[in-house]
């Protein structure tokens, strides 16, 4: 049942003047009908933050005349959990536990963006091994790819499409599988560590996910073909969410929103990190700066990740049995994990060094696991392009074996700024469109 | 849009050596006692009395090496005294930060904006840093900026201010961009923007008492037990910082 007060409940009951409409579930009509006696075309609801088209935790704040949005507000930080502040109280190792869960659909990115920071800190960066950076490369851009596919399917599913958030999930669970055979885990990997990656990929896992690409092309075939003619699709995303590039500089804007403007501006082609100007591959422009242009860029960008990923697989292919850790047994996790008859993780062979053979290396990794690896003093940014535009990390360091500060510029925290521009003047219905082809996650917001 | 390389990929063998040259006399930041172990508790390993200084690279001499220079040209001749007074170049891990006085900021970031050889589009941000051990400037705001029409470019600019007096002109006007993260900035560390349009909390609720990333802000968190045993709160556990 809604309610008809004159304060607001959630505000200290504070009288505000005006009539306040509390809605509790199921009763939109009444309040509309409530609503419709007022007489009043200006009205003000809150959207979100427990709303099912706000990407989580999102609250907007909308004024509404009749249809059309004057004044759109976001409210963020309802999902604020502090993991910069846990990993000051981490050492450098564990810091990519915690970031690994800030953007939670793209944590491949978040941890190699934090190891690229941490390298430059440690001045190791010439020497990660290739194929460290070759399976960061692989990594990164299937996490585009489902990353990608959950942008277009929740998308979907926020048009009313739900066959389309269906193909999102299925074709995205395919990668999951691959993430989970490599790293045990389907998200939150911690994966990538500074110095490399921790554990080499298996060759098994390679050729399953070589049986699993065909069916990963006819899913996303499937996602274009349903989306890109669909009248009803166009009908909702042409000319929607509107940001020109005059407005993307100003507010910062990055990713498929700015390249929906034309602007080939690509951090893996005018910055090159992990390798990636050893790869093959195009950056995918649009020039109609709206909510359409971002789902093709999207979509097209999926294509030339796959491309990235063949090219990774066949390098790793021949580079099979190299380091996947950097050589120097100071910063270098000292042990690799192997699968157990039990079907667990351990590593038989390193606890008998340590525990039978070398009093010196069970006191290395005892200071090593412990304690963690001293980085110079200093600090360093390092910018790299997550799904959503450039994901930076300013990573500080006081000479300790903690992070004495490490901040995340996500790039859906400045995206989303530009969602009230989008928004106003448009209609109701258009607000959704809009965040959405911003695709904000809010765990990378509020981190 | 050019092809950006790294600062110091397409210079010849001793000139990529100046970028390291670059970096002058280091800065003291802080002191580091003892060397290995928890800070609480006897001390066995005999290391205890060990004292060491915090360093952090100092201000660089010319060549910075790779672009640094032209972009150290060009911001000095767009804003001639304040770049002379207000001004502090430190080049470090490929990487140039100009510690600018505060009163000096928005000519410098002004320049950095509009100036056709520096064209720094992008502001990437403000990140709070909080040194409680630097008396007189404990809190710093680091702005990060990138320059796409100069293929890429990166610069970061870098202002401190004091626990009692926590005001940085704010640079929204200039860079809309950064409204968001201004007001996580003063948000997290306290620090005050002044001209920003509404500086109010955005991610901690609108009455919260502090500024969480602050050093001297707990962190907090509850002994867990688990199996009989007691794993202490995350900050009281044992430190080999």
């Amino acid at each position: 049942m809604s309610t008809r007060t004159h304060q607001d409940l959630y505000a200290d009951g504070e009288d505000l003047g005006a009539p306040v409409f509390t809605a509790s579930g199921g009763d939109w009509d009444q309040i509309a009908a409530d609503a419709a006696t007022l007489g009043e075309e200006r009205i003000v609801v809150n959207m979100g933050p427990q709303h099912p088209s706000t990407h989580g935790v999102l609250r907007l704040v909308l004024e509404l005349d009749g249809e059309t949005v004057r004044e759109a507000r976001a409210g963020i930080g309802y999902l604020h959990t502090g993991i910069e502040k846990n990993m000051e109280y981490r050492n450098w190792t564990q810091g990519t536990t915690f970031c690994t869960r800030m953007d939670y659909l793209t944590p491949i990115f978040n941890e190699a963006a934090y190891c690229l920071a941490v390298e430059k800190l440690l001045g190791i960066t010439d020497q990660i091994p290739q194929r460290a950076n070759d399976i960061r490369v692989l990594m990164m851009e299937l996490n585009r790819i489902g990353s990608h596919l959950i942008c277009m399917g929740t998308g979907g599913m926020e048009l009313g499409a739900t066959t389309v958030m269906t193909i999102g999930f299925r074709e995205r669970e395919r990668i999951l599988r691959f993430f989970e055979a490599v790293t045990g885990l389907r998200m939150n990997h911690a994966y990538i560590r500074p110095g490399g990656v921790a554990q080499d990929v298996p060759a098994e896992a390679l050729d399953a996910l070589e049986a699993e690409l065909p069916d990963l092309r006819r899913g996303i075939r499937d996602l274009e073909n349903l989306l890109l003619e669909n009248p009803v699709f166009k009908g909702r995303t042409v000319d929607v969410g509107h940001l020109d590039l005059t407005g993307c500089m100003a507010l910062g804007i990055t990713g498929p929103i700015l390249r929906s403007t034309g602007l080939p501006m690509d951090l893996r082609k005018t910055d090159p990190y992990c390798g990636y100007e050893t790869y093959e591959f195009n950056v995918v422009t649009r020039d109609s700066a709206d909510a359409y242009g971002r789902a093709c860029i999207r979509i097209e960008e999926m294509w030339e990740s796959l491309k990235i990923a063949e090219q990774a697989i066949a390098r790793l292919r021949e580079s099979e049995g190299q380091p996947v850790m950097v050589a120097d047994k100071k910063i270098a996790w000292p042990a690799q994990l192997s699968v157990g008859a039990d079907g667990q993780g351990n590593s038989l062979e390193h606890i008998r060094a340590i525990m039978g053979e070398s009093m010196e290396s069970l006191i290395h990794h005892f200071k090593l696991v412990t304690e963690g690896f001293r980085v110079p003093p200093g600090q360093a940014y390092v910018g790299i392009e997550s799904p959503k535009g450039e994901l930076g990390v300013h990573a500080v360091s006081d000479g300790g074996t903690r992070p004495f500060r490490a901040h995340f510029r996500d790039p859906s925290f400045h995206n989303l700024q530009a969602a009230s521009v989008m928004a106003e003047g448009g209609l109701v219905a258009d607000v959704i469109v809009a965040v959405a082809s911003i695709d904000p996650v809010m765990g990378g917001v509020d981190r | 849009m050019t092809h950006p390389t790294h600062p110091t990929d397409d210079l010849p063998a001793e000139q990529s050596e100046d970028v390291a040259r670059a970096a002058g006399e280091p800065v003291v930041v802080g002191r580091r006692v003892g060397m290995f172990g928890p800070s609480s508790g006897g001390d066995t390993s005999g290391y205890g009395g060990l004292q060491r200084d915090i360093l952090f690279p100092g201000a660089a001499d010319r060549p910075y090496g790779g672009y640094f220079d032209e972009v150290a040209d060009a911001l000095e001749r767009a804003t001639g005294p304040a770049y002379t007074e207000g001004v502090t170049v430190v080049i470090d891990r490929g990487e140039m930060t100009l510690h600018v006085e505060r009163e000096h900021l928005l000519t410098i970031v002004s320049a950095l904006r509009d100036e056709p050889d520096l064209r720094f589009e992008l502001c990437l941000g403000v990140n709070g840093v909080h040194y409680p051990q630097l008396t007189g400037a404990e809190l710093h705001a680091v702005f990060n900026f990138l320059s796409i029409t100069n293929g890429g470019r990166r610069v970061r600019v870098e202002v401190s201010c004091s626990d009692e007096d926590p005001h940085v002109p704010s640079i929204v006007p200039i860079y809309p961009a950064n409204d968001w993260h201004e007001r996580e900035t003063w948000d997290m560390f306290g620090i005050v923007f002044d001209g920003h349009p509404a500086l109010t909390r955005i991610l901690m609720p609108d009455d919260w008492p502090g500024h969480p990333q602050r050093k001297d802000y707990p962190l907090g968190g509850i002994p867990v037990e688990y199996k009989g045993a007691t794993i202490p709160a995350p900050d009281t556990r044992r430190s080999y910082s």
